[in-house]
């Protein structure tokens, strides 16, 4: 066996980087979340607060309103998302020609820069300016505006969303439609199965360890929206589009609460950890049953 | 009960439908963007129409004379260079000890390193702004808006995403190809550099190259621990919309230079950037 001071070595400089960026914020975070901190209040520095700042979060209606609002775009997406995906992979797993033009037209939207990918979209749906409300007014008759109705603004956050992400799902399944064995299959055409019965007791089957992955993925970033929400809509109309990330974001800083944010950061980082493992176990169980 | 070719055909216009009718919603927003960016004030004026046969150089060519601007380019080019180049360096050594070594725990190591990568930016934000401006001070330097401490924290997702894409990689050279050249009297070092590296090459460059996007792509953490040394084009194009309001030709002329790298490695290396992106879902 090889010399483990040597393994040890080589993994020490990732190690230490990840500790600096990764535990030592998080211990951090801990740590001011139990601290009166202002830095523009009459006492100046840190008060031991014990619980106090959890104490108020738990009733902060504004806090609670942007958790429901993210868990509410986070179903949203994701259930379309995996929806389209699923069927679009469906028709790109098949060789047909031009198949790798609609592939890469495809995939355009996962290497453009969300803060990019919110700007786009804000040039093509502002009212009064981009073509999507000009020509919804001017062919259908529909007021479109997302800088007026709560509604529009969230539905077309929704969609860009979609725009941007569903490639992901798309591809994923792609990949794993394409690595699935041949044999059961060629054996179940011979069986005499139909598709239905093709799909519903191979494929589906065969296939849920990568959908587990792709909905996995998807859910925790889902979460953590921010760019693209803060440059389409900057959280409104109002705070109807503030998800929880931008709220972080938009409140702790310019009010320099920092005890309090860090208490909302690391509740936050609880509920999504907690989020993500029910949600996990509950995929894996469902997928289970559906594998036997 | 349609008969067998006419059901072909009839799926195959369906596919074409579904795929024609995709393509126009992927790329309409990104053609408006570009039409955008070629129009003067004056000809943006005359409503939303879709078609454009002039070219508004002007969009482009302030923003970009603007030294701020420029700045921010080279800003994005230098942190995302280097923050690639790193975690290549890094991922690499970190994964072949993964690979290679029997360490205690290193099932629970890799599985830690990648939750780092599933974390919500907008948590971390807070605690790394106190530590970069107050905690880690040294005199009047801190990490605060420079590059390096940007570099560090692209780090945080950009390392695990590598170390994962290159253990199926590296996991799949024979491990007595190092072992001989070990037996034959080859450092550690030489091996990964000579054995490893050239086999591992094209994972390595996937996952450099998508590093690099990330890296350029990020906006939050640049938002929040830079203010004028560091800041990044992505910022550049956030203060666009927020300080010039409603300049909608310059600020699409930046959001197209912004996506422009992002599109050009697409279009180069299209097919393995697909399998590097979503290699984290497939372990073929």
């Amino acid at each position: 066996m090889r010399a483990t001071r040597v393994g040890w070595g080589l993994l020490a400089p990732t190690l230490i980087i990840l500790g600096f960026v990764g535990v030592v914020p998080f211990l951090y975070v801990v740590y001011v979340g139990f601290f009166d901190w202002d830095i523009f209040a009459a006492k100046v520095g840190m008060v031991f607060a014990g619980v106090n700042n959890y104490r108020r979060l738990v009733f902060d209606s504004e806090y609670l309103a942007a958790l429901g609002r993210t868990l509410q775009f986070m179903i949203w997406v994701v259930a379309s998302e995996l929806l389209l995906g699923f069927g679009l992979a469906q028709l790109l797993a098949k060789n047909f020609w031009g198949r790798s033009v609609f592939r890469t037209i495809h995939a355009l939207p996962l290497v453009v820069a969300p803060i990019a990918v919110g700007a786009t979209w804000r040039l093509f749906t502002i009212p009064g300016f981009g073509p999507l409300p000009y020509y919804l007014d001017k062919w259908f008759g529909i007021e479109y505006s997302i800088s007026r109705y709560a509604s529009h603004a969230f539905t077309t956050i929704v969609l860009m969303d979609i725009w941007h992400w569903t490639p992901f799902v798309t591809l994923t399944l792609v990949a794993g439609l394409t690595a699935l064995p041949r044999e059961p299959f060629e054996q179940a055409l011979v069986d005499g199965a139909n598709r239905w019965q093709v799909f519903r007791y191979l494929t589906l089957p065969l296939l849920t360890p990568v959908l587990v992955t792709t909905t996995f993925i998807r859910i925790m970033d889902a979460l953590r929206v921010v760019d693209e929400v803060w440059m389409l809509t900057g959280g409104g109309p109002g705070t109807s589009t503030r998800f929880v990330g931008l709220h972080i974001w938009l409140v702790v800083f310019p009010k320099t609460a920092y005890g309090y944010g860090a208490a909302m950061s690391l509740l936050t980082l609880y509920f999504t950890i907690v989020l993500s493992w029910l949600l996990f176990i509950a995929i894996t169980q469902s997928g289970k049953q559906t594998a036997s | 009960m349609a008969s067998r070719p006419l059901r072909k055909t009839l799926g195959g216009v369906v596919t074409y439908l579904v795929w024609i009718f995709m393509s126009v919603f992927t790329l309409l927003p990104i053609y408006w963007m570009f039409v955008v960016s070629a129009r003067s004030r004056v000809e943006l004026f005359g409503g939303p129409n879709l078609i454009q046969t002039t070219f508004f150089a002007e969009n482009y060519l302030k923003p970009l004379s603007n030294p701020a601007y420029r700045g921010y380019l080279v800003n994005s080019l230098i942190i995302a260079t280097s923050n690639a180049v790193l975690v290549m360096i890094l991922a690499i050594m970190a994964t072949y000890a993964l690979s290679r070594y029997r360490l205690k725990g290193d099932a629970n190591i890799f599985f830690w390193t990648i939750t780092n990568r599933m974390a919500p930016p907008a948590v971390f934000l807070l605690p790394l702004f106190l530590l970069y401006t107050r905690v880690i001070k040294i005199g009047e330097w801190s990490l605060f808006d420079t590059h390096i401490g940007i570099i560090l924290i692209y780090c945080v997702f950009n390392l695990p995403f590598a170390i994962w894409l290159l253990k199926g990689t590296i996991d799949g050279i024979p491990a007595e190809l190092d072992e001989a050249a070990l037996v034959d009297g080859a450092n550690t070092l030489t091996v990964i550099v000579r054995i490893i590296v050239p086999l591992a090459a094209p994972t390595i460059a996937i996952s450099g190259i998508l590093s690099w996007i990330f890296a350029w792509n990020e906006y939050l953490f640049a938002a929040t621990l830079t203010s004028v040394n560091a800041r990044t084009i992505t910022t550049g194009l956030a203060e666009f919309v927020t300080v010039t309001g409603t300049n909608w030709g310059e600020m699409a002329a930046m959001a197209v230079v912004a996506i422009l790298p992002g599109l050009l490695f697409l279009s180069l290396v299209q097919r393995y950037i697909v399998t590097g992106l979503t290699f984290g879902a497939v372990k073929e």
